[in-house]
């Protein structure tokens, strides 16, 4: 133990306190960053990528484009997807899925894995989330694949 | 290197200059649909406008308005406009069924029918190649100010406003297509989409769709709010319809 038998002063003790501060809201907002598996079970990579580039499930395509050379039409309102899993770990790919809003309030992103605090839905979507837990599992994982 | 810098300092005064001006979204179509649209007879839209012009004269418009020609050029421009008895803005269709059901005992017209489409088409197309110019009227602003409240409002399962794409994201793309900033200068409109004539309250019915939320009823006052702020968004663009659209 380096500091055995030197007592810390008060003011080193005081002079601490910022970093502990600065630890404790770090620990805070990388939580706040990511989320758990929402199964518990790890997602199936390849009915992930079937749900991203099949438009009318994932509607990704719609703003992101990403390495899918088969899918001609794909946006260009929100990053690429290409490199996703290495920018980003699992539990931030699912939070980002699960409910952007938690990051960026304005954000185009729709929360996939919210049914609450949305305005007017039509009557076929009331109470359902854009994608089920498996497949946001299945969509994170997936993504974790895409690594350039 | 110094021009570099200049068209690097320039370039934001030059996109913010470009923001200032509503652009029609028959910029940013293909050469082939803006073709169609020029030429009247690839137009299809002039079939809806021929129709019209055969039911303004069976119906009798004629014998108060006289030629169309000249009693109608404007009216497209500046609807919606201030109505006394609905105490509030009233479009281009709800005029013409006011004028059959209370000036001619006749039947209203079925919303988004194709006689009402053809007689709106008609009507509007008199004002083709005029500017947008919504009336300066004080009664109009809270129903302006209700339509700018819709457009900025998220809404549906997407939970996106119509202001989030069409005015943050205009002129990027969705899907390969770029995004118009969501005038209402050409319609009715022929869309190829449809192969078929629709109204404005069609086409925010499939925006509102799009996003997965509940489009108001045909006629409901809150398209009319809408159209009456998106035609002072599109104040000075010309009137293209019949527009075609993709």
């Amino acid at each position: 133990m380096p500091r055995a038998g030197t007592a810390p002063s008060r003011r080193t003790c005081l002079a601490r306190w910022p970093w502990v501060l600065l630890l404790l809201a770090g620990g805070a907002a990388a939580q706040e960053d990511s989320l758990p598996s929402l199964t518990g079970t790890p997602g199936d990579a390849v009915r992930g990528r079937a749900i991203v580039t099949t438009r009318q499930r994932g509607l990704c395509l719609l703003c992101h484009s990403g390495p899918f050379p088969e899918e001609r039409f794909q946006g260009d309102l929100a990053p690429g997807l290409a490199g996703a899993g290495s920018r980003l770990s699992e539990g931030q790919l699912r939070l980002r899925l699960v409910d952007g809003r938690r990051l960026n309030p304005q954000t185009i992103m729709p929360s996939y894995y919210r049914s609450e605090g949305l305005h007017q839905v039509g009557p076929a979507w009331q109470g359902r989330t854009i994608l089920t837990a498996e497949e946001i599992e299945d969509v994170v994982a997936f993504l974790l694949t895409l690594r350039d | 290197m110094r021009r570099a810098a200049l068209a690097l300092l320039l370039a934001p005064l030059i996109a913010l200059a470009a923001a200032a001006q509503p652009q029609s979204g028959f910029e940013l179509m293909a050469p082939e649909t803006q073709a169609m649209q020029r030429d009247d007879t690839a137009n299809p839209g002039m079939l809806w406008v021929q129709e019209g012009e055969a039911l303004w004269q069976q119906s009798g418009c004629a014998g108060c308005h006289g030629d169309a020609a000249a009693s109608m050029r404007g009216a497209a421009a500046r609807y919606p406009v201030y109505d006394e008895a609905r105490a509030g803005p009233i479009d281009l269709a709800g005029r013409i069924n006011q004028c059959r059901v209370e000036r001619q005992g006749a039947p209203a017209l079925a919303l988004e029918g194709e006689p009402l489409l053809a007689l709106g088409s008609f009507v509007a197309h008199q004002s083709r190649g005029l500017p947008v110019a919504p009336p300066a009227d004080p009664r109009l602003a809270p129903a302006r100010a209700q339509g700018e409240a819709l457009f900025r409002e998220r809404r549906g399962q997407l939970n996106l406003s119509c202001a989030q794409c069409h005015d943050d994201n205009a002129g990027r793309r969705l899907a390969g297509s770029p995004i118009p900033q969501g005038h209402p200068n050409g319609y009715p409109l022929y869309r190829l989409e449809w192969q078929g004539m629709g109204s404005l309250q069609r086409r925010l019915r499939n925006c509102m769709a799009g996003v997965r939320s509940e489009p108001f009823a045909y006629g409901a006052p809150e398209y009319i709010a809408i159209e009456t702020f998106l035609m002072s968004r599109a104040a000075g663009l010309l009137l293209e319809t019949p527009a075609v659209r993709p």
